[in-house]
């Protein structure tokens, strides 16, 4: 009995078949580059840099940005 | 596939950010308060006929809910959706790890090179802390940090993979592990450090910012490492089951 219990639990412990290389790139490219950009717009934007001007976005995520540890002003 | 881990890794990390925001709540908070309330005194005794009050743009009560809400519920998300990415490279290449223990490394290294390695060097500064004039100094360095450290944790995991035939799993690791702190290390000695505390700031203050930071982060990477781990695993078995219908004996 312990052996069915084994074998039916064995499949999620086994080793998954890796995605291509060539599937990922695709999503990583823009995926990764939106994701990017908006670890920049609650991290930096309008602190030492701005794209968007003024001072919402900074002003918002202000306490999150100096939680999170990045340098806010 | 990679479009699926996307959007769970992402959902993962919003939830990730509700965590996270509960303990930044309650752990964080009194010490932004105690720096603003600290930055105040200051200027008011600094220039009482000086320059007048900056209009306040967005209300305390609003940083402090939503905003800080939104800011780590948007930052979750984006993690959560760099971790899938990761985890999409790495499921299935890392030896004979299932999907949770591979969330959990991903993790675990990902946390050590986002979070730890970059603050060690830059900890978390509350307002009222650091000058304004350095910003975009203290800008540029915190996240040439962030991004070595990053590229560089990546390359050791790619070194691991490359020795583990010869070396073995742990020890090919555990050599990659140390090449990693061993450039860290140089890296640290290498730039320059920023002290800009000002001299009445409360250290008990500031330490338990810093470590209130340090624990946000902590919540946050292991809530998206546990909770990616089971979406994984459970995508993973429903996924194997449709495929074998036939019972365990197909099971490889």
């Amino acid at each position: 009995m312990t052996n069915a219990a084994y074998v039916t639990t064995a499949p999620t412990t086994a080793r998954a078949e890796p995605i291509p290389v060539s599937a990922i790139l695709p999503w990583a490219a823009f995926g990764g580059l939106m994701l990017l950009l908006t670890v920049y717009f609650v991290g930096a934007e309008e602190g030492a840099t701005s794209l968007i001007g003024g001072s919402f976005v900074h002003e918002f995520v202000h306490d999150g940005r100096h939680l999170l540890g990045f340098p806010c002003h | 596939m990679v479009g699926n881990l996307l959007l769970r890794g992402m959902m993962v990390g919003v939830l990730a950010g509700l965590l996270a925001f509960c303990f930044a709540k309650v752990f964080g908070e009194p010490y932004v308060d105690y720096a603003i309330a600290f930055e105040e005194h200051a200027s008011h005794a600094a220039g009482a006929a000086g320059a007048p009050e900056k209009p306040e743009i967005v209300s305390r009560a609003t940083q402090a809910g939503v905003g800080l809400f939104a800011g780590l519920a948007i930052y979750g998300a984006a993690v959560g959706g760099l971790f899938a990415l990761a985890f999409a490279f790495a499921n299935g290449r890392l030896g004979r790890m299932g999907p949770r223990s591979v969330a959990a490394l991903i993790a675990t290294l990902g946390f050590v090179a986002v979070v730890l390695v970059p603050q060690l060097k830059y900890p978390a500064n509350p307002p009222a802390v650091g000058s304004a004039d350095t910003i975009m100094a203290r800008t540029e360095l915190f996240f040439a940090m962030l991004t070595f450290s990053v590229v560089l944790m990546i390359a050791a995991v790619m070194l691991a993979r490359r020795f583990a035939g010869r070396l073995g799993d742990w020890n090919a690791a555990t050599a990659a592990g140390l090449v990693y702190l061993g450039v860290v290390a140089v890296m640290f000695a290498a730039l320059p450090d920023i002290e800009e505390i000002p001299a009445s700031f409360s250290p008990v203050a500031l330490w338990n910012f810093r470590i209130a930071s340090i624990g946000v982060q902590a919540v946050l990477w292991s809530s998206v490492g546990l909770l990616f781990g089971a979406v994984a695993e459970y995508a993973a078995r429903t996924s194997d089951a449709s495929r074998h219908p036939s019972g365990a004996a197909a099971f490889r």
